[in-house]
């Protein structure tokens, strides 16, 4: 047993360049992707038939026959074929996740070295029988006589043969998660100038970093994409504000296809360690995980919002590790929507929320927006669900890394079924 | 990339057809595999005058496993099989009259050489004489190597080594490379030796283990050829290319265990970059290898800014930046280092519609002459390595008659590989080679273009 914890060291990460539905990944699976992002790692830092600790990543939406998608990856990548590794899922927030949790297993020294990752294609998604249909078919299948076989498909209706397709949307509620959070944006009255505002941000910010070539060791084109598909570097207010709402109703309706994330597809990947197989390696430490906290809120009978529940896990986290909210040198709030990134900042700003709902004594308080997603987010980047968690951990650690020692970096990512990831990285 | 005239040249009716219509007969070329012998065959030494290198040549070539025969006599009888290798030492020549010893000697030889052959001849330089009847003969190899090339089927090669004295002992990396497979496009060159600390007990087959190269432009061509022929003898390769070309670059590296950099060679901080990370990764670097390189042809006319500033900053400013940027940065470059620049046939020759591509590359050559006295005092070196005409995807999108012409017009009658390349810029970074430095490498073939 390790007598005490320590901190995991973020080495470096890799993605893919992020690409909209049906655009340049069309064709490639997740497993293709994954398999990418990988090797463009083990380019990057030398691992070519190594064994790192393990690899945990997953995918959000997945074929059955990807019961075993990252060990799987593993084996199709020049990592050494005795890396072990498994498969995680909670929603948007599995590249945290899975970040957490081998950053855990670092600190309890279970693993000197481990990489984190996740994927998602919204192209190339999973397709199942209707619920009708997938009964005929087990009756079929069930059926011991050519006589009862035929009979019970001689029960198949036209309308068994449209298959599902996987939606964004909520099982519990049947709402898209664009109309769940037009509900928060309403009940927070967030205006669609402020969101506007914040999603032409999120592209200048990100098209000044690829300029600048902050990502020349954070992505490696795949496909011949060599930049996020969704991004528009010459987007503004003006032209945004011509879009119709695709969320909410009638009059106040303030959420565009411009200031809420499209569906994409893509792949990341984190690298972790000790320190001291980082330094075995010749390898740079650019940022080590310090804690991390997750939440869940009611969102069926609770009376909260869908994409709420960073609000709760952040003062948690913050009071554990002795922090405010303004302790910090840098904020990455996932962009689901920009409404939602709203949302959360004011949340934490009102007084009444704070007290009734997160039950703190004050309001955490405001941040200074200079500080938020200076990289860009998945406004402008895109969101392949799975694969934002890694995207961000990376850019996060390279962000404390060239701003120097001692910085330190929160990190907030919600999530589909009312959950909520959150992490602080320190430089 | 297959050369369909070489193969169809080499054919039975190939054969038949090209010999009656007296078209050019492209050979298969012996090129280096790891393991293999220094020679297919035995060699012959001979000389012109007394020489001093004979007996250092001929120890050499037994300490390689070669058989070193007696020379051929006049009328073509000797005492074994065909020759792998001719060599003859013209260190001793006092005077025109001289010559004709090595006339004498090579005759008969070269009727008995094998495909592929060698021919290497040894000299003083001829500035290091004040006779004038001693440098006119010195001189007059020149022509005789440089003929001999021309004269020379079957993909054989004839080129010279001007050795000075006391630099007898650098003698013993070129000798190699020149009787070797990895030589196999370079034809009809002169290359000079200088003094050096000469490490010793160099593995021939993996003389770069342990050592880190970093290569710019390895994405792809020749460039993706030299990371390649370096990871194969020994080296760990730090492979660099533009951002864009990532996905190509991590699979070069992914291919030979290296590692890869995106990084813009031209971007203002690319020096201080890569530098910092090679301390930081690597504990510095032994090899740098310069390819990248890009051409954007216009005639001068007609060319803008763009083309002319953009060709520039990749093929010459880059590597002055980055070189300098490697000498100024502590425990960058580590001792020894090697330094190798991709110029081109065409800043030799000059060509049509490449005044800026042309001047880039004459560039790279006047900077590896002016850096190479430092680069000698450190121990390190630094040459320029000229390449001819090489098959690449580059060129395999040129119209069909110009490769095909392109392709043709040097002794060995066909394009180089890539590989050719990468083999003599692997050979100039060996730790034996440290006695060649300042110079310049063709690797075209004894082109008729700038010869
Ligand atoms: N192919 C020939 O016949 C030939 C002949 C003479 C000289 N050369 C020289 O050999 C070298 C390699 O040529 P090739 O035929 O392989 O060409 P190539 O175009 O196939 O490869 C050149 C590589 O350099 C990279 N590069 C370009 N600009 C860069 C930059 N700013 N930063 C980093 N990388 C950059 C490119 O992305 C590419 O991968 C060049 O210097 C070229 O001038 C080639």
């Amino acid at each position: 047993m390790a007598p005490q914890t320590r901190k995991a060291a973020i080495v470096g990460g890799n993605r893919i360049p992020f690409a909209r539905s049906n655009g340049a990944y069309a064709r490639a699976s997740n497993q293709d992707m994954l398999t990418a992002t990988l090797d463009g790692l083990v380019a990057r830092f030398g691992l070519q038939g190594q064994q790192v600790g393990e690899v945990a990543a997953g995918a959000v939406l997945k074929h059955a026959r990807d019961f075993n998608l990252t060990r799987e990856s593993v084996l199709g990548s020049r990592l050494s074929a005795a890396t072990p590794a498994y498969d995680v899922q909670q929603a948007c927030g599995t590249g945290l996740e899975a970040a957490v949790l081998v950053a855990n297993k670092i600190a309890l020294g279970q693993l000197e070295s481990g990489i984190a990752g996740g994927v998602d294609t919204t192209s190339d998604a999973p397709m199942a029988l209707n619920e009708d249909m997938r009964r005929v078919l087990l009756a079929v299948n069930n059926a011991k006589t050519l006589q009862q076989r035929l009979s019970a498909l001689a029960g198949i209706r036209p309308g068994q043969l449209v298959p599902e397709v996987p939606r964004n949307a909520e099982p519990r509620t049947g709402l898209a998660m664009g109309d769940h959070a037009a509900i928060t944006a309403a009940e927070w009255e967030i205006g669609r100038e402020e969101q506007d505002e914040l999603t032409v941000r999120s592209h200048h910010n990100l098209a000044a970093a690829y300029d600048r070539g902050f990502f020349d060791d954070l992505v490696t084109p795949f496909l011949g994409l060599t930049r996020d598909q969704n991004l528009r570097p010459d987007t503004s207010v003006e032209k945004l504000a011509k879009l119709k709402p695709v969320f909410g109703q009638g009059e106040g309706a303030t959420m565009t296809a411009g200031n809420s994330t499209p569906l994409t597809d893509g792949a990341s990947a984190v690298l972790l360690a000790s320190d001291e197989w980082a330094a075995e390696h010749d390898l740079p430490v650019l940022a080590h995980l310090v804690d991390a906290q997750t939440a869940a809120v009611d969102y069926v009978h609770g009376g909260e919002g869908l994409l709420m529940a960073p609000a709760y896990a952040v003062p948690v986290l913050l009071a554990r590790n002795g922090l405010t909210l303004q302790d910090f040198d840098f904020y990455e709030v996932h962009e689901a929507f920009a409404s939602t990134v709203l949302a959360t900042l004011k949340a934490w700003e009102s007084p009444e929320y704070c007290k009734e709902k997160l039950g703190l004594d004050a309001p955490l308080g405001s941040i200074d927006r200079a500080k938020l997603n200076v990289h860009g987010s998945s406004l402008a980047a895109g969101h392949p669900f799975a694969a934002t968690g890694g995207r961000i951990v990376a850019t996060l650690a390279k962000t404390l890394h060239e701003a120097g020692p001692g910085k330190r970096g929160l990190i907030s990512i919600c999530a589909a079924g009312g959950q909520g990831v959150v992490a602080i990285l320190e430089s | 990339m297959s050369d369909w005239y070489r193969d169809f040249a080499n054919s039975g009716l190939g054969t038949t057809i090209t010999k009656q219509l007296g078209l050019p007969r492209p050979a298969e070329l012996r090129r280096y595999e790891p393991g293999q012998p220094l020679l297919p065959g035995p060699a012959v030494v001979g000389s012109a005058g007394e020489g001093r290198l004979r007996e250092e040549v001929t120890g050499l070539l037994r300490d390689a496993g070669v058989t070193v025969v007696s020379p051929v006599a006049a009328d073509g009888s000797t005492d074994g099989e065909r020759l792998a290798a001719v060599l003859l030492d013209a260190t001793g020549l006092t005077g025109p009259a001289d010559l004709a010893a090595a006339h004498d000697f090579l005759a008969p030889a070269l009727k008995r050489l094998r495909p592929s052959g060698r021919v290497l001849v040894l000299a003083d330089p001829p500035a290091e004489t004040s006779s004038p009847a001693q440098a006119a003969a010195r001189q007059a190899l020149e022509g005789l190597v440089r003929s001999l090339a021309k004269e020379l089927r079957s993909g054989s090669t004839a080129n010279l080594v001007h050795v000075p004295l006391g630099a007898e002992a650098s003698l013993a990396s070129p000798l190699r490379f020149f009787l070797s497979g990895r030589s196999a496009y370079v034809d009809g060159q002169v290359l000079a030796v200088t003094t050096a600390d000469l490490p010793t007990g160099e593995d021939v087959d993996r003389p770069l283990a342990g050592k880190v190269a970093v290569v710019t432009g390895a994405a792809r061509g020749i460039g993706a050829a030299i990371a390649r022929v370096l990871a194969r003898d020994g080296a760990h390769v730090v492979a660099v290319d533009v951002p864009a070309a990532g996905e190509q670059l991590a699979e070069v590296a992914n291919e030979v265990g290296g590692t890869a950099v995106a990084l813009d060679i031209t971007g203002a901080d690319a020096g201080p970059r890569l530098a910092a990370q090679l301390v930081a990764r690597h504990g510095g670097v032994d090899v740098v290898v310069h390819n990248a390189g890009i051409t954007r042809d216009k005639l001068l006319v007609n060319m803008d800014a763009a083309r002319w500033n953009s060709v520039m900053a990749v093929n010459l400013q880059a590597q002055l930046d980055i070189t300098q940027a490697l000498l100024d940065t502590e425990g960058a470059l580590k001792p020894g280092a090697r330094v190798v620049s991709v110029s081109s046939q065409s800043g030799i020759a000059g060509n049509r519609g490449q005044t800026n591509y042309a001047a880039s590359k004459a560039g790279v050559i006047g900077m590896v002459r002016s850096w190479a006295p430092e680069f000698a005092e450190r121990g390190a070196t630094i040459n320029a390595v000229a390449p001819g005409f090489i098959v690449t995807e580059m060129t395999a999108t040129m119209p069909l008659g110009t490769r095909e012409v392109g392709s043709r017009l040097n002794s060995l009658q066909q394009g180089g590989l890539p590989v050719d390349v990468a083999e003599t810029i692997a050979w100039l970074a060996q730790p034996g080679s440290a006695g060649v430095n300042g110079q310049v490498v063709r690797v075209c073939g004894q082109s008729l273009l700038g010869a």
